[in-house]
């Protein structure tokens, strides 16, 4: 019986310690947040929303951030590019992922774990020193820069808009995206080689057999087999994207103006926390579908289902 | 022949794409290191050797006074997540029915992925409020703590996770048939065969920390600028070739120190392996 209830007591402790944690540092800042969102701003800070004074308990309610966010352009033309960028940066990385995902899974087994380390270890170097570098890659003069003019690919983008005028590479939407391609691309492979590799090739085989192409047998078997990794992976890819902060400021332009952005200058530079609190509150609106489904994904993933 | 030809080009164009793949990976990182040594002007065009960025590093009060300073949070990050981070993958491997577990599971993964501004903006609020209630805690060093600690638990409770998920329960259920206490069974049994997840959570949310821009820049006060900090000033005002010099030496040294810890992770799990294999022969 003792053994029973100081298991009970262990269990409690286990589940308890890092569930009130995570209360408390994560889900209660963001009701903070929302509180904030609509209570009016005061010189060096905010005012409370409820209010004693009198004998009267008042409740003062200000909505008027979010009607300034829906009518004013600047805004919605923000929110809009933040969701294409981080849109053009998840199909990016899916295209470039999910043949190197493929190719990691079916290459030799003893190749395997060494193919893996190499593209998990950019994740123990620096993520900020890494975007730093393409800085003087891009630039003018630099390695890539060089090998993208030489190559005539700057033509190339000029024609799609993601440049403004041929050989300047740096501060547009082209060394935006690049640059939150390159970051974010391990984040779509870890999960779309976990799940290629564990794919049943038989399947394959027994597909060939029955007179099915390489190509056919891929998707029709092999893409819809890998579902959960790709949409784990774009999750992973696409919903940070969207409130991206770093890449934006060191390798984006004037004109690529991104939502992490506007919430950092609201908060630092115009010191109005209830507009920066608004602007937070949208974003989680705006991510909270691609969320649940990450959360969904990830927890299924986890419980090996 | 045709098929053989097909398969032949396969091949190759599959080593073709990882090999692009990994030199996109690796191009900029191999920049740094050869930049950090450049003796020129124009920071991003070789002209010669030189090492006087590493001179000029070492008289960088500011560079190396964040370093310090970054040192010692990521170190506590590092703990601190692995403990929680543990108990976290615990409640969720072992206990798959509890009041709110749902919303438990929910909260540890979505600061994986949760917009970083989001996540230092309401930390920052909450301990704003907190301090005009209790007038404590100053921002600093501290707040910087909670905020990385936030992100490193969910980092540390994906890796401990996933290897509690391949652990063989009926190895704790023998332990516990031979009269093993619960928290015998944890210490002597599962903690030795978590451990590598353990030594992995803990370098992995070591440099999470030492990385950290956007959290910091909410979190810190007056006085307690990290490196990511005085490495982002300045890199925003352009190409700066004392952060080169820097960040070939933290490559270097997590170079080091990734490869030391696989190496005795594999070796670890390889005696591991051969004990079990004895103890199945019998």
């Amino acid at each position: 019986m003792k053994t029973l209830s100081s298991w009970m007591h262990g269990r409690t402790l286990v589940i308890a310690v890092p569930f009130a944690f995570l209360l408390v540092f994560f889900l209660l800042p963001f009701f903070i947040v929302g509180k904030i969102s609509v209570s009016e701003m005061e010189t060096v800070s905010f005012k409370d929303i409820v209010s004693w004074s009198d004998g009267v308990l008042s409740l003062a309610l200000r909505f008027s951030n979010y009607v300034f966010i829906t009518e004013d352009p600047l805004y919605f033309r923000t929110y809009l590019a933040s969701l294409q960028y981080a849109l053009a940066t998840t199909l990016l990385c899916l295209a470039i992922g999910y043949p190197f995902a493929y190719f990691m899974a079916r290459a030799r087994p003893t190749l395997q774990p060494a193919l893996l380390m190499l593209v998990m270890l950019p994740f123990w170097t620096s993520f900020l020193l890494r975007v730093y570098a393409w800085r003087g890659l891009l630039t003018e003069g630099g390695w890539v820069a060089d090998l993208i003019v030489d190559l005539g690919l700057d033509q190339v983008l000029l024609s799609l808009g993601l440049i403004p005028s041929p050989g300047k590479l740096m501060h547009t939407p082209f060394s935006l995206v690049l640059g939150m391609t390159y970051t974010y691309l391990p984040f779509m492979v870890l999960p779309l080689y976990g799940n290629l590799a564990k794919m049943d090739l038989r399947l394959l085989e027994a597909a060939a057999d029955l007179g099915a192409t390489p190509w056919t047998a891929f998707w029709k078997i092999t893409v819809p087999l890998s579902k959960a990794g790709i949409i784990a992976g774009s999750m992973l890819v696409f919903i940070p994207c969207v409130g991206e902060f770093v890449i934006p400021e060191l390798l984006g332009g004037p004109e690529t103006l991104m939502i992490g952005r506007v919430l950092w200058d609201e908060f630092f530079s115009n010191n109005d926390w209830p507009m920066a609190s608004s602007v937070a509150v949208v974003m989680v609106l705006l991510i909270i579908v691609p969320l649940a489904i990450f959360n969904k994904y990830q927890a299924e993933a986890q419980e090996g289902r | 022949m045709k098929r053989g030809t097909s398969a032949t080009f396969n091949r190759w164009f599959g080593r073709g794409w990882l090999g692009l793949g990994y030199l996109f990976l690796y191009l900029p990182i191999v920049a740094l290191v050869v930049f950090s040594f450049n003796d020129s002007p124009i920071p991003n065009v070789w002209r010669g050797f030189t090492l006087k960025w590493y001179v000029a590093l070492a008289h960088d009060s500011e560079m190396l006074a964040g370093l310090w300073l970054s040192l010692k949070i990521a170190f506590l990050t590092a703990c601190g997540s692995v403990v929680l981070g543990t108990l976290t993958a615990f409640a969720l491997v072992k206990y798959k029915r509890f009041a709110g577990r749902t919303l438990f599971s929910g909260m540890a993964t979505a600061p994986l992925v949760m917009p970083e501004v989001v996540v230092g903006l309401s930390l920052l609020l909450m301990l704003v409020s907190v301090q005009r209630a209790l007038g404590f805690p100053e921002r600093g060093m501290l707040t910087i703590w909670f905020g990385h600690l936030l992100l490193g638990v969910a980092y540390a409770a994906v890796v401990v996770q996933a290897r509690l998920q391949d652990l063989n329960p009926q190895l704790e259920e023998a332990a516990m048939d031979l009269g093993a206490r619960p928290h015998q069974v944890f210490w002597l049994v599962t903690l030795p065969m978590i451990a590598q997840s353990l030594i992995s959570a803990w370098l992995l949310t070591f440099t999470l920390s030492l990385d950290d821009v956007v959290l910091s820049a909410f979190l810190s006060g007056p006085g307690a600028t990290t490196m990511p900090l005085v490495i982002f000033s300045r890199a925003r005002l352009g190409l700066n070739p004392s952060v080169n010099a820097v960040a070939t030496l933290i490559i270097v040294v997590v170079a080091i120190g990734v490869v030391a810890a696989s190496w005795f992770i594999a070796n670890a799990e390889r005696k591991r392996q051969r004990e079990m294999a004895a103890a199945v022969r019998g």
